[in-house]
C-alpha cells in the first residue's frame, strides 16, 4: 500500500474500514445511502431497511447509521460501551442465494484473512417488539467475537416478508477495535493518520458521551419527552389517516407513509429516553412497546399501499 | 443389497437442533419406507452444522410385486355392470379377463391385476421430498427469490443443495432425481467452508464420509465430541491442569463445528478473585469455552480452553488472541459488577424490587419478598429455625435480583446473593439461604437442610403455590408455565427430607399470599388436592402403593405430609401381613353387607350397637367382637394420637380373629329384627374402627 492510502487502511482507520465496506457493498449493486437525519437505536429503523423489506419490490442498500442507545451510556468511562455508535448496515432483497460468501468476502475486503481467523455462524434470532419483527439468522463470530448480525427477515410490522431480505449489520467500533488491535474504543484512530494529523474516536466523541450520559441519566427532561412522545404518537396517526387513498378516487396510494413513519421513530426513541431516565415502570413499558409497535403495524400497512411499496404508479 | 445416501446442505443449523435433526431424517425415511413395504438392514444419521446426513443400508432394488384378483359380473351380464367391471380393473376389453366357474353363481369373469413392484429410486424420489417439505424443525424460516410466493419451502436456515443417490456396492449408484422448490438433487457437495471449500462428487456412504474428512469435515457428531474431549484433556494435562468437564457445552460445541480445533488461552490472573462459578459461567455463555482447574487445590486456573473450527495457517495464534480479548472483555465487565454490586447492601436494594412486577395479578417482588418473610417467620419454630434469621434471610434472598452480575447472568441467582450476604458479614445460615431458598430444582436436586434455608425455601414455594392458585393459574395437562408442580415437589421433599411437621391448609390460610389474593377454603382445599397427587407420584416412585394413598387422604383433616407418609409406610407394612390381609377381608365382607342391607333397608347402621342387646341375645362372638371392638378402638385411637400407626394396626388387628369367628358363626340376618339391626350396627362399629388409620374402602387389590 503507497503511503498516500495507508490511511485508509481499514486496519488502521476507522473512516477507512466504513469507506471499505461502502466501496464493496457498492460492487455488489447496493445503493450506498447516508444515514437518516433521525435519531433511532438502530440501522434497522432506518426506513431504508424497515419499510423496503416490506413488499415485493427488490432493494439492495447499504449505509452507516448513528445508532442512540440511552441506556448504554457510561460517562465515556467503559472502553467498550457507548450511547452512541456506528451501524453498518446492509439490506438485500430478496436475500441472493450466496449471501452468506458475500458476507465473508467483506470481512476479506477489510483485511479479516479466513486463513488465520475462526469465522462462525452462531444461532442468533433476531425480534424487534417495537417493529413487530423477527427474522432467523446468527451472530457472525470471529475469533470468538460477535463482529456482525446476520439476520433472514421473516417478519416486519407484522407482516410476512414476501420476498425474504437478508440484513447484515456490521458492529463498525468493535470490528475496528479488533483490526486495530486497541483495547479502548477512544483509542481507535479514526482518520488512519499518524502523529499530529492522527484524529481519535475520543476526540470525536469522548465528550459527546460525557455530556450525553449526563442528559440521558440525569437531566434529559421527562416531562417534554413524555409530552413528545405523545405528540409523536398523534401525529404519526393523524399522518396515516390523512394520506388514505379518499373514497371515490381512482388512485389507491397512500400518500403519506413515511412521513407518518418518521413520527414513529420518533415516538421510539422518546421511548428510549424515558426508559434510560427510569420513570417508565416494568408494567408500562410493556404497554409503551406495544404502543410503538401499533403504529409501525400502521405504518408497514400505509407503505404496502404505496408504490415503494409495490403498488403500481 | 442397496444402499441409500441422502445429504441436505444448508447453512449453519443451530447446534442444539442438529441432533434431533437427524433422528428425525431418519425415522421419517425410514418409516416411510417401511409403511411402503421396503424393509433395510440399518440407517444411521449425522449432523453437521452444514448438513444432516442419512444412510439407509440393505435395500431392496425394487418393491413386492403385487397380484390380485377381482371378481366381476358374471358372464351374460348386462353391459353397464360389464363396462363398470371394465372400468374399474382398468381393462379395455372382457377377452382381458378370464372366466371362472361356480356351482353356485355359474360362470363368470375375473380380472387379474398385477402390479410390478415400484422401483425403489421411484419411492425414494417420492418420499423425500414430502419428508424435506415438512421436516418437523422447532424454529423455520423462508429466504431467497423463492420466498415471494406463498408455501415456498422452509428449512431452519437456507437449504442449499441435496444429495441423493442410490445403487448397489458393485455398481455406480446413481442420483434419485427430484427437486424440491428449485432445489435439483444430485451427487454434488462441499467440504468445510473455509479449509476445503470446493465441490466434488460423491458416489455412495462408504466413499461420502471419507471424501468428507478429506474436505475437513467430521461427519459424526459424537466423534467431533471425541476429539474435542480428548484433545481438551491432553491440553490440559500438559499444563498439569485438569479439565472441567461440561457435557452440556461439549455437545453445543460439537455442533459449531465441522473439523474441531482446540486451542488453549489464559486471562490475567487478577481474575481469579471473581467467584469461579461467575468466570465459568462468562466463559461459557458468551464465548463457549471450557475452564481448567489445577488439580492439586481444586481451584480454577487462569486459562481457557476453545474449540476453533479452523486449521490455521498461524497456528492458531490469532485466533488464540482474539479470543483472548474477548475473554479479557468480559472478565473485565464481571469484574466490574462483582465490585460495584459489593458497594450496595442488599437490604439496600430492595427498593428496586418494588419495579420488577412477579405477577400482574401477585404483585411485585417487593411484595412478594415482605409474604415470604412473615411466612419465613412463621415457619421457623416449626422448622427449628431462629425466626429472626429466617425473616432476615427470606428479606435477602432475592435481593441479588437487582444487581449487576444477576441482570448480566440470571442463571447466578442466589448464589450471588450467597457471595454478597457473606461478603456483608451475613450469619453464614443466612447467607446459605439466600441461595438456597431455590432448592430444590427438581426431583434429583440437592434438598437444603440448615432450617433456616428450609423455611425460607417452604415459604418460597408456598408463596407461589397460593398465589398462582388464587389467581387460578393452575398446570393444566403439559403446560404449566410457573413450575407449579416442581415448587409442590419441592415442598413434599422439604418436609418428608427433614422431618417436619406441617399443618399444610393451616399455613396456607394462614400465609399472606392467601390474604392478599382474598382466596377462600376452596383454594385451600384444591391446592390440598394438588398435593395430594404430587405426593402420590412422588411416592410412586418411590415404590408406595397409590391407594394406599388415597386410603389415607380420605380421611378427614389429613394436611401434615409427614404424618400421611408415616401412615401410608406403616399401613402398606400391615396390609403385608397376615393379620392385615385378613382384616381387610373382613373390613371387605362387613362393608358389603352393609352396603347390600343398607340399600335394602334404605336407612344406615351408624348408631352404636346396644351392647345389651348384644349381652342378652347375643351369640358368643359377637359377644367376643363387641368386647375386642370396644379395647380396639380405644387403644388405636390413642396410638394415632400419639402418632404410632404401627401401634394403631398393632390394635386393630386383634380384632383379625373376632372378625373372623363372627361371620363364621353368626347370622347377620337373623330372624329377630331387633338382634339383626344391633348386629348390621356391630359391623357398622367394625367398619368404623378401621377409620382409625385408613378409609380402608380405598385400598385395592
Amino acid at each position: 500500500m503507497t503511503s498516500e492510502t495507508a490511511h485508509m487502511n481499514p486496519a488502521r482507520s476507522f473512516q477507512g474500514l466504513i469507506l471499505t465496506l461502502q466501496r464493496y457493498w457498492a460492487e455488489q449493486g447496493c445503493v450506498i445511502l447516508q444515514p437518516y437525519d433521525m435519531e433511532m437505536g438502530a440501522g434497522t429503523f432506518h426506513p431504508a431497511t424497515t419499510l423496503r423489506a416490506l413488499g415485493p419490490k427488490p432493494w439492495r442498500a447499504a449505509y452507516v447509521q448513528p445508532s442512540r442507545r440511552p441506556k448504554d451510556g457510561r460517562y465515556g468511562e467503559n472502553p467498550n460501551r457507548l450511547q452512541h455508535y456506528y451501524q453498518f448496515q446492509v439490506i438485500l432483497k430478496p436475500n441472493p442465494p450466496d449471501i452468506q460468501q458475500l458476507y465473508v468476502k467483506s470481512l476479506e475486503a477489510i483485511g479479516i484473512d479466513t486463513g488465520v481467523h475462526d469465522i462462525r455462524f452462531v444461532e442468533d434470532d433476531w425480534e424487534s417488539p417495537t417493529l413487530g419483527a423477527w427474522g432467523l439468522g446468527w451472530e457472525c463470530w470471529c475469533d470468538g467475537m460477535e463482529v456482525s448480525q446476520f439476520t433472514y427477515f421473516q417478519q416486519v410490522a407484522g407482516f410476512e416478508c414476501s420476498p425474504v431480505a437478508g440484513e447484515l449489520t456490521y458492529g463498525l467500533e468493535r470490528l475496528a477495535m479488533y483490526l486495530q488491535g486497541v483495547e479502548s474504543i477512544y483509542d481507535l484512530n479514526f482518520n488512519g493518520l499518524e502523529g499530529d494529523r492522527k484524529v481519535t474516536y475520543g476526540d470525536v466523541f469522548l465528550q459527546a458521551e460525557q455530556e450525553y450520559s449526563r442528559h440521558n441519566f440525569e437531566y434529559a427532561d421527562t416531562e417534554m419527552l413524555f409530552r413528545h412522545f405523545r405528540d409523536a404518537e398523534a401525529a404519526c396517526r393523524k399522518y396515516l389517516a390523512d394520506g388514505e387513498p379518499k373514497p371515490g378516487a381512482n388512485d389507491s396510494r397512500h400518500l403519506m407513509a413515511l412521513p407518518a413513519y418518521d413520527q414513529c421513530i420518533k415516538a421510539s426513541h422518546m421511548f428510549n429516553l424515558l426508559d434510560a431516565r427510569g420513570v417508565i415502570s416494568v408494567t408500562e413499558r410493556q404497554s409503551y412497546i406495544l404502543r410503538v409497535r401499533e403504529l409501525a403495524k400502521a405504518c408497514g400497512a400505509a407503505w404496502l399501499k404505496t408504490e415503494g411499496g409495490g403498488v403500481a404508479a | 443389497m442397496p444402499d441409500l445416501l441422502l445429504e441436505l446442505f444448508s447453512e449453519e443449523i443451530p447446534a442444539r437442533m442438529q441432533r434431533r435433526a437427524a433422528e428425525d431424517l431418519k425415522k421419517l425415511v425410514t418409516d416411510a419406507l417401511v409403511e411402503r413395504g421396503f424393509v433395510y438392514e440399518g440407517a444411521k444419521a449425522f449432523a453437521t452444522p452444514r448438513r444432516l446426513a442419512l444412510h439407509v443400508a440393505g435395500l431392496p432394488v425394487k418393491g413386492q410385486d403385487v397380484r390380485e384378483e377381482r371378481k366381476g359380473p358374471r358372464v351374460g351380464a348386462p353391459e353397464a355392470a360389464v363396462q363398470g367391471f371394465l372400468k374399474g380393473a382398468g381393462l379395455t376389453s372382457l377377452e382381458q379377463a378370464k372366466i371362472e366357474s361356480d356351482p353356485k353363481k355359474g360362470e363368470f369373469y375375473v380380472a387379474v391385476i398385477e402390479k410390478p413392484g415400484r422401483t425403489t429410486q421411484d419411492v425414494l424420489a417420492e418420499i423425500v421430498p414430502q419428508i424435506v417439505k415438512t421436516f418437523p424443525w422447532p424454529k423455520s424460516m423462508r429466504w431467497g427469490a423463492a420466498s415471494k410466493d406463498p408455501g415456498s419451502l422452509r428449512w431452519v436456515r437456507p437449504l442449499q443443495s441435496i444429495v441423493c443417490t442410490f445403487g448397489p456396492e458393485t455398481e455406480d449408484p446413481e442420483v434419485v432425481h427430484f427437486e424440491v422448490d428449485g432445489i435439483a438433487s444430485g451427487d454434488v457437495t462441499h467440504g468445510h467452508r473455509f479449509l476445503s471449500p470446493g465441490a466434488f462428487r460423491v458416489k455412495r456412504f462408504d466413499d461420502y464420509a471419507p471424501a468428507l474428512e478429506r474436505a475437513k469435515v467430521v461427519l459424526d457428531a459424537d466423534r467431533r465430541k471425541d476429539i474435542i474431549l480428548h484433545d481438551a484433556r491432553d491440553l490440559a494435562f500438559a499444563q498439569g491442569l485438569e479439565l472441567v468437564e461440561d457435557e452440556g457445552l461439549l455437545e453445543e460445541v460439537a455442533g459449531l463445528v465441522e473439523w474441531p480445533v482446540v486451542l488453549m488461552g489464559s486471562f490475567d490472573e487478577a481474575f481469579l478473585d471473581i467467584p469461579p462459578e461467575v468466570i465459568r459461567t462468562t466463559i461459557r455463555a458468551n464465548q463457549k469455552c471450557f475452564v481448567l482447574r489445577d488439580p492439586k487445590t481444586g481451584k480454577l486456573a487462569n486459562r481457557f480452553l476453545l474449540t476453533s473450527n479452523l486449521v490455521a495457517k498461524d497456528g492458531g495464534k490469532t485466533i488464540v488472541g482474539g479470543n483472548e480479548r474477548v475473554v479479557r472483555a468480559r472478565l473485565s465487565d464481571a469484574k466490574f459488577f462483582w465490585e460495584t454490586d459489593q458497594r450496595v447492601k442488599l437490604e439496600d436494594r430492595l427498593d428496586k424490587l418494588k419495579s420488577i412486577v412477579f405477577h400482574e395479578k401477585l404483585g411485585t417482588q417487593h411484595e412478594r419478598v415482605e409474604r415470604i418473610a412473615a411466612l419465613a417467620r412463621n415457619l421457623a419454630p416449626i422448622v427449628g429455625a431462629d425466626p429472626e434469621l429466617a425473616e432476615r434471610a427470606a428479606r435477602l434472598a432475592k435481593a441479588d435480583l437487582v444487581t449487576e452480575m444477576v441482570g448480566e447472568f440470571p442463571e447466578l441467582q442466589g448464589l450471588m446473593g450467597r457471595y454478597y450476604a457473606t461478603l456483608q458479614g451475613e450469619n453464614p445460615s443466612v447467607a446459605a439461604a439466600v441461595e438456597e431458598h431455590y432448592k430444590p430444582l427438581g426431583p434429583s436436586d440437592r434438598v437444603p437442610t440448615d432450617p433456616v434455608s428450609v423455611a425460607v425455601a417452604l415459604a418460597d414455594k408456598i408463596d407461589t403455590l397460593v398465589g398462582f392458585w388464587a389467581i387460578d393459574e393452575k398446570p393444566t395437562g403439559s403446560k404449566d408455565p410457573y413450575a407449579l408442580r416442581r415448587a409442590a415437589l419441592g415442598v413434599i421433599r422439604l418436609v418428608l427430607e427433614n422431618d417436619i411437621r406441617l399443618h399444610f391448609v393451616q399455613q396456607v390460610m394462614k400465609s399472606r399470599a392467601f390474604a392478599a389474593a382474598e382466596a377462600n377454603e376452596g383454594v385451600a382445599a384444591d391446592l390440598l388436592s394438588f398435593f395430594a397427587d404430587r405426593l402420590k407420584v412422588y411416592l410412586r416412585d418411590q415404590g408406595a402403593r397409590h391407594d394406599l394413598i388415597d386410603a389415607v387422604f380420605a380421611l378427614p383433616g389429613q394436611d401434615d405430609l409427614l404424618m400421611i407418609v408415616r401412615r401410608v409406610e406403616a399401613l402398606g407394612r400391615f396390609l403385608d401381613t397376615e393379620d392385615g390381609a385378613n382384616l381387610l377381608a373382613g373390613y371387605r365382607r362387613a362393608a358389603n353387607i352393609l352396603r347390600i342391607e343398607e340399600k335394602k333397608d334404605g336407612r344406615s347402621y351408624s348408631e352404636a350397637p346396644d351392647l345389651e342387646i348384644v349381652n342378652a341375645q347375643g351369640q358368643i362372638e359377637e359377644k367376643a367382637l363387641a368386647v375386642v371392638l370396644h379395647g380396639a378402638r380405644q387403644e388405636a385411637a390413642v396410638a394415632v394420637e400419639n402418632e404410632d400407626f404401627e401401634g394403631a394396626m398393632r390394635a386393630l388387628s386383634r380384632l383379625r380373629q373376632p372378625v373372623d369367628a363372627f361371620f363364621d358363626k353368626v347370622t347377620v340376618n337373623a330372624e329377630d329384627s331387633a338382634l339383626r339391626e344391633n348386629r348390621l350396627k356391630l359391623l357398622n362399629a367394625f367398619r368404623e374402627a378401621t377409620r382409625a388409620v385408613a378409609d380402608f374402602s380405598r385400598i385395592e387389590g
